[in-house]
């Protein structure tokens, strides 16, 4: 049989893995829980518990065979659950705390480290189960390790939930609250959503949506390393040169994940979901989005020029990952969280990258305001305003957009909070000092927008 | 042959001798078959890049790799073993 492979097709995948930090960043299983309903509270969780552990008990195994084999690293195997406000038989705050602690406790059984899904989809507005569930989140991501929370608030279609836009900011400073002693991370562990996706491998945004089936692997690849390497050494083309070799990185990128995916699904005998072609950070050197908006020619991230940097790099990884597989995720594109990555923490210290530039450059990235630590007096209505920003940049413009902040607790601007592993550390960052609060107060649903009447 | 058995062997350190001796030697006592072999030397640097056939070998791939990271070690280089779909699923459509 020839041997078809160029010698230099192989070292570049070998120098993308060893040097670039190209990795597989996640394999998710997302598992249905709906059919776990029950009588009580209590039967509700151990069911949970047994359904998580059965499906997920060789996720792990198959993981590390996986990386073995193509000797690509894969970094985190995680569970995403139906949200479970949906799971029918619990409807009071010990039964949700109930099956935090039984998901959490699977998910140690199993050996993932995040398990998401403790959610409520409120965007048009929320059940009293969905109330208490909200009610119940503080607490859950006190209480338990792995477990994360997510709460979709808007969408193109119904507008905004501002009451559930009010009641999340209150919930935001209340997990900051209960997390006071660990940097407030119970707020990393939670996201707040517009068009929130339902396949997102990504924690701690990730569930199981209901248009799922039973159980599905999706996966998460991410190599800003390897894009940033290919960029650098282009200084001096133009844009389409530029954006056609992001394109091709892109491409091969995806190519690796929807390798593993399919081997993943294979082996597990589960149906195969999506590849997220994902820039995701890490605090590791050279494995920085901001570091790639800088090789195009900006002397800090965050200065002018950044958003139109930012949106031709989301674009280009989209186009190089739409051809390399026919699953794409939904969520596909740059990831700008602050506190994991290098260069953004760079930009923020340095005082070139400020809340707004950030605001403006998530009209533009794959989610949006991530892991960004504020002032721990910041007023409930002025979190709640923050995420109510976020949603109308989702809503109106058909995409995605999440709110992550951490009000950390006793912390004030230029202070830092630092969570360790993946999750970072994050300059305590300056916001409005002028409040939101009669704004936020009214209450209410801000009506879809004339997108939504799209049929 | 199965193809699904082919696996690529790099070899990347600084050249001297013995280098080849020393991961052909691992390859052949586990019984894999070398399908080609090619190898620069840029400078001083040696790249190495080996197709090998795992149908017939006697060891499974977790302990062929241990091996070939045990004789790198030894003699200086740094050696990597990939199944070979990784290489043509990437690049090819």
């Amino acid at each position: 049989m020839p041997i078809t492979i160029h010698p230099n097709e192989i070292l570049e995948t070998i120098r993308m893995v060893q040097a670039e930090n190209l990795d597989i960043r996640t394999i998710t299983m997302g598992i249905s829980l709906r059919n776990c309903a029950a009588e009580s509270g209590k039967r509700v969780a151990d069911k949970v518990y047994e359904r998580i552990v059965s499906k997920a008990e060789r996720l792990v195994a198959v993981g590390e065979e996986i990386q073995q084999q193509f000797g690509v690293p894969i970094i985190n195997k995680r569970i995403s659950v139906t949200p479970v406000s949906l799971v029918g038989g619990i409807n009071t705050h010990k039964d949700f705390l109930l099956v935090a602690r039984a998901m959490d406790k699977a998910a140690a059984e199993v050996g993932v480290n995040f398990i998401g899904g403790f959610s409520a989809l409120v965007h048009k507005g929320a059940t009293p189960e969905e109330e208490v569930l909200m009610r119940s989140i503080p607490e859950a991501l006190a209480e338990t390790e792995r477990v994360c929370s997510s709460v979709n608030i808007a969408s193109t279609k119904a507008g905004i939930n501002m009451d559930a836009v009010a009641f999340m900011g209150k919930v935001i400073k209340d997990a900051a609250y209960m997390t006071r002693d660990r940097d407030s991370i119970g707020c990393a562990k939670l996201v707040v959503f517009c068009n929130v996706p339902e396949d997102n491998p990504f924690m701690a945004g990730a569930f199981h949506g209901v248009g799922e089936p039973d159980v599905v692997i999706n996966v998460g690849v991410s190599g800003p390393g390897v894009v940033l390497r290919a960029v650098e050494k282009l200084p001096n083309v133009d844009f389409g040169t530029l954006a056609e070799t992001v394109k091709k990185t892109a491409f091969k990128i995806t190519r690796m994940g929807e390798l593993v995916g399919r081997t993943a699904s294979e082996k597990l005998n589960v149906p195969f979901g999506i590849v997220d072609l994902s820039l995701a950070p890490t605090p590791a050197p050279g494995d920085s989005v901001a570091q790639i908006l800088e090789a195009f020619g900006l002397e800090r991230c965050g200065t002018h020029g950044t958003t139109a940097a930012l949106a031709m790099l989301n674009d280009a990884v989209k186009k190089g990952g739409s051809m390399a597989s026919s699953y794409v995720g939904g969520l596909s594109g740059a990831f700008i969280p602050v506190s994991e990555d290098a260069g953004m923490i760079r930009s923020v210290e340095d005082g070139a990258l400020s809340i707004d530039k950030l605001e403006a450059m998530t009209c533009v990235c794959s989610v949006g305001l991530d892991m960004i630590a504020v002032p721990g007096d910041t007023p409930v209505e002025t979190l709640s305003a923050i995420i109510a920003d976020e949603a109308a940049i989702g809503m109106i413009n058909g995409k995605t957009t999440a709110v992550r902040v951490i009000p950390a607790w006793g912390k004030t601007t230029g202070d830092h909070v630092n969570f360790g592993g993946l999750l970072g550390s994050a300059p305590v960052m300056k916001l409005n000092q002028y409040g939101s609060t009669a704004f936020v107060k009214r209450g209410g649903r801000i009506p879809a927008p004339i997108q939504a009447l799209t049929n | 042959m199965g193809k699904d058995n082919r696996i690529i062997v790099t070899v990347v350190g600084t050249d001297r001798t013995g280098i080849i001796a020393g991961v052909t030697t691992v390859l052949a006592e586990a019984n894999a078959n070398i399908l080609d072999i090619s190898q620069t030397v840029l400078q001083e640097f040696l790249t190495m890049i080996l197709v090998v056939d795992l149908d017939n070998c006697n060891l499974d791939f977790e302990e062929l790799k241990q091996k070939l990271t045990e004789v790198g070690d030894r003699i200086g280089v740094q050696i990597t073993a990939q199944h070979e779909s990784v290489f043509k699923y990437m690049h090819r459509i």
